[in-house]
């Protein structure tokens, strides 16, 4: 149902592995994270990213996952779903996260889709740090991203 | 004994990814172990300096600087995560 790894995944394979293992799904949503270019919102004075490396904790990353993927199904109706985190040295376009959902209808499957992405980007132990124009540093977590949990918490 | 991790930003910042401290009751809470780390670390001193930018976990679980502590407890240090 999870996995963290260094490997890149393939979309094609976890959407019929989905499809599979849902039984009768009537929707499946899938969603891929890309690593960016210009991280920032004003890309105009910022160098290009060439790297980005993830760093997690073994065992707490793994564990947190799990717990948002068995939230999502506490939620929702669903009957598959499926989360992959890279880790390592990635590039500007390379995949990073994967989350997807099976559910007999689109509604569960869009919103626990976002659930999960929403939990993952502030409560999985994973930090990146990229490189552009020669120079390293950790990105920062963004307000947006914890206010985006917010309306789950209602 | 508690084992102490250290992550991303707070692992440089202290210079090693891990670490053993002796369990006794003047580290009986997280916060108490953060005024250890500190006077033995300039670098975790300056980390902790700004709260919201640390967080800890115990047991792999994260838990408030309040948080008691037992003997054989893993306890980790590190910003706030960047996931997705």
């Amino acid at each position: 149902m999870i996995s963290v790894q260094s490997d890149d995944f393939n979309l094609a394979q976890e959407y019929e592995d989905l499809r599979h293992r849902a039984g009768d799904p009537g929707a499946i949503v899938t969603f891929t994270g890309l690593v960016r270019e210009f991280y920032e919102a004003e890309p105009k004075h910022e160098p290009a990213v060439t790297s980005l490396t993830l760093e997690h904790y073994p065992g707490m990353t793994e564990k947190a996952l799990q717990d948002i993927a068995l939230s999502a199904q506490k939620r929702w109706p669903l009957l598959a779903v499926r989360i992959i985190h890279r880790v390592g040295e990635l590039h500007p376009k390379d995949q990073i996260v994967f989350v997807g959902a099976a559910s007999a209808h689109r509604g569960a499957a869009f919103a626990a889709a976002e659930f999960m992405m929403d939990y993952l980007k502030s409560k999985a132990p994973f930090w990146k740090k990229q490189k552009a124009g020669g120079h390293e540093s950790w990105i920062d977590s963004r307000a947006s991203d914890s206010s985006a949990l917010d309306r789950w918490e209602k | 004994m508690l084992s102490i991790h250290y992550f991303a930003s707070i692992r440089e910042q202290v210079g090693i990814n891990k670490e053993s401290v002796d369990f006794d009751t003047s580290v009986s809470t997280v916060s108490e172990l953060i005024n250890l780390l500190g006077a033995r670390h300039s670098g975790f001193g300056q980390a902790s300096e700004t709260p919201t930018k640390l967080l800890v976990s115990v047991n792999q679980v994260v838990v408030d600087k309040s948080h008691k502590l037992h003997d054989g407890d893993e306890i980790a240090f590190f910003p706030p995560m960047t996931g997705g």
